[in-house]
């Protein structure tokens, strides 16, 4: 590059000769020269503003088209998730304490047309009532021949319908997929699963949602998929419930019971092991709430549960228990038994008049209303209130059960009058369901820890309260044996299996609220077994039994519940592993050695 | 050098180029390969939950009860009884072998008499 020099001579010299001043030439060539590298920086720095520019516009250009994009895209599953969850069934299954199932699902289809698209509605009308003979053709055809583009025609069809439906070919008749829930035992244990059916509907899938029962309770946990498929475990045995539920069917028709409950628990733990109710329906098709009439009428009423009735007798080893357990009597304290005993205008009496006076033991035995009448009225009323409500028998279960939380107990709510606490002693005047009187059953024969009955399964059960002490639950239990084994109830005794257990038996109140119905009771039976060791509470109660092999009619409950309860305990405690105490054969010269 | 060098980078880059081209598409072929794995899973569990359902309803205790029952001469099948607890002291030993010879067919040796046809 060439530089101007900032005193070129030849101007200087010029300049001197006219006698200009020489400095303001070089101050002229100063300032183009600033200018000259001014201008220099310029174009540079404009440059770089310029570089700078498109690489913004580069950049939030780049932004801005990929959120247009993402905005306009269907959204996606990531497709390398690793994952096989969103390949699982929606609804979890329910299986008993073995693993075996009570429920699952099944694809099924749904049927539905679109008239637009038929060819010849009325002939694929007239087809389908073939298929289906609970269709309408009437309806039918004038639905696909209507303004309507679109028409249900079945929620569920099967495989055989399907190609059915498939063989009319009209192309108007359209399958869209549906899970369907399923009990592949029918209506074993169907109060306890109660049912499912489908909640939203569209044409490509449906909600299962729970009806009732435990389908309802855990309806949230069952389709929750964070549970990856693992099944809903509940604490029944599905064999166990089975021989149950056929025992008790038999048990029912041969006492020409109107209805029948059974429930059997564990008593350490209060894992249910089998609760039935009879009559029972299919949760398969589980039918509609009847609108009128009295609902404990409809086979949907789970009687174990929602029965609230008058349990009778069996409730007189609650006042017992309660009494040893604050000393007040011991079991052989002589009690006044002279019947019929008078409280102002009441009137308690006996079923036979059992004589001047019996030992507590001997009350249980032979159940004698005036003796457990005189001891409660030793106890007292707010005693015996904070008794029954230490052993729950005054308040919901914690049954998980969509029924069980409503339930209440019936019992005098504002006051606790003397004579509420005579009749309260053998039963009457409170009314609670048989699973309140099977969890408290197995808080007073366990030991004296309260049990909160479950249908969960749980291995490691946690000891509940302490009711009563160990000692007590001792002497009720061997109360209790002495009932089974001369008392009311001596249809129980099962070889091998050492059972105790009270009977009850109580009138049935009427309609009307005004006393009690003449030949008609609720009979119950509340046993344990074995009974050095208690493992399992048996109650089962009979509605409106009548006994009629004998010469005249017999409704008492050692006649009717007690044989039942016996014949459900020789089927159900092989199955539970339960080892009979048999007096073994002659022995086989067999000495046991060790080394 | 400095020529060589940029001659390496472009080199570098065409084979980086074609690498990443190349893991692009297995990765592509891959996921494919997982999302038709995932879809025969889907079918096999659907399969699966059909086929246990079948047998859980095959298996319920009223069929197996019928079914006890209409086969019961051959079976012998009876619901299980407290009495069918036994105890080891019960079960007889095996008798010792060599001391009675086992025989298929039991030969009578008292009869004389002809079988009658």
């Amino acid at each position: 590059m060439i530089r101007t020099p900032l005193r070129p001579l030849a101007r200087i010299l010029e300049a001197r000769a006219k006698g200009e001043n020489p400095d303001a030439i070089e101050r002229e060539n100063i300032r183009l020269r600033h200018e000259e590298s001014h201008d220099r920086a310029r174009t540079r720095a404009e440059s770089r503003l310029f570089i700078l520019a498109l690489f913004f516009f580069c950049a939030f250009g780049t932004v801005g088209i990929r959120m247009g994009v993402l905005a306009a895209t269907e959204p996606a599953e990531p497709r390398s998730a690793a994952s096989g969850v969103q390949i699982l069934a929606n609804r979890a299954d329910i299986a008993d304490r073995n693993g075996r199932l009570l429920a699952t699902n099944l694809v099924t289809y749904s049927l539905y047309a679109q008239p637009r698209q038929m060819i010849d509605p009325e002939a694929s009308a007239r087809a389908l009532v073939e298929i289906f003979p609970d269709l309408d053709v009437e309806r039918l055809s004038r639905q696909f021949t209507g303004e309507r583009t679109f028409v249900w025609i079945k929620r569920r069809i099967s495989p055989e319908q399907m190609q059915a439906v498939h063989d009319i070919g009209d192309p108007g008749l359209l399958f869209g997929p549906r899970e369907m829930r399923l009990y592949p035992n029918g209506a074993l244990a169907a109060h306890v699963l109660g049912g499912a059916g489908f909640g939203r509907e569209g044409v490509h899938s449906a909600e299962v949602v729970g009806r009732a029962g435990a389908e309802k309770t855990f309806d949230a946990w069952l389709r929750d998929p964070a549970n990856e498929g693992r099944p809903l475990q509940l604490s029944l045995d599905l064999t166990v419930q089975a021989a149950v539920e056929q025992v008790l069917e038999g048990g029912m028709m041969l006492m020409n019971a109107k209805g029948a409950t059974a429930v059997l628990m564990d008593a350490q733990s209060g894992e249910v092991i089998s609760l039935a109710s009879l009559p029972d329906f299919d949760p398969n098709d589980r039918p509609v709430p009847p609108t009128s009439g009295d609902p404990s009428d409809s086979p949907l009423f789970n009687r174990a549960v929602q029965g609230v009735y008058e349990l009778g007798s069996t409730f007189k080893i609650f006042a017992v228990g309660q009494a040893l357990e604050l000393g007040l009597v011991t079991p052989e304290t002589m009690i006044d038994t002279r019947s019929p005993m008078t409280y102002g205008r009441h009137r308690i009496s006996d079923f036979r008049n059992y004589g001047p006076q019996l030992s507590v033991t001997d009350v249980i035995v032979k159940s004698s209303n005036v003796g457990i009448a005189r001891i409660a009225m030793q106890i007292g009323g707010e005693r015996q209130r904070a008794f029954l409500d230490g052993l729950g028998l005054l308040a919901p279960t914690a049954l998980e059960l969509a029924e069980a939380p409503g339930i209440t107990p019936l019992f005098p709510q504002r006051t606790w009058p003397e004579i509420s606490t005579m009749t309260i002693s053998y039963g009457h005047g409170i009314s609670a369901s048989p699973l309140h009187l099977a969890a408290a059953y197995a808080t007073m024969v366990n030991g004296g820890t309260r049990v909160n009955p479950t249908l969960l399964r749980n291995s490691n059960p946690a000891r509940g309260a302490r009711v009563i002490s160990e000692e007590t639950s001792a002497t009720i239990r061997a109360m209790m044996r002495g009932v089974v084994e001369h008392g009311t109830a001596t249809l129980a005794e099962v070889p091998g299996y050492a059972v105790g257990g009270k009977t009850g038996t109580a009138d049935k109140p009427r309609r009307d609220g005004r006393g009690y119905e003449e030949d008609k009771v609720i009979t119950t039976f509340a046993g344990f077994f074995p009974a050095g060791a208690p493992r399992y509470v048996l109650v089962v109660t009979l509605d409106e039994p009548v006994e009629t092999s004998g010469p005249e009619p017999r409704r008492t409950a050692g006649w009717t519940a007690v044989p039942v309860a016996a014949e459900i305990i020789r089927r159900a405690a092989p199955l539970l592993g339960v080892r009979p105490e048999i007096e073994v054969g002659e022995a086989n010269g067999v000495t046991l050695a060790r080394n | 050098m400095r020529a060589f060098l940029s001659v390496l980078a472009a080199l570098a880059v065409m084979g980086l180029a074609f690498w990443a081209y190349r893991e692009n598409y297995a990765t592509q072929a891959a996921l494919d390969e997982v999302e038709r794995l995932e879809r025969e899973i889907g079918n096999a569990r659907e399969a699966l939950s059909v086929l246990r359902a079948e047998w859980a309803y095959l298996n319920r205790p009223d069929r197996l009860g019928d079914l006890a029952e209409l086969n019961f001469d051959r079976l012998g099948l009876l619901p299980l009884r407290p009495e069918q607890f036994g105890s080891v002291d019960q079960v007889a030993f095996p008798p010792e072998p060599g001391l009675l010879p086992m025989s298929a067919e039991p030969v009578d040796v008292i009869g004389t008499e002809e079988p009658q046809e």
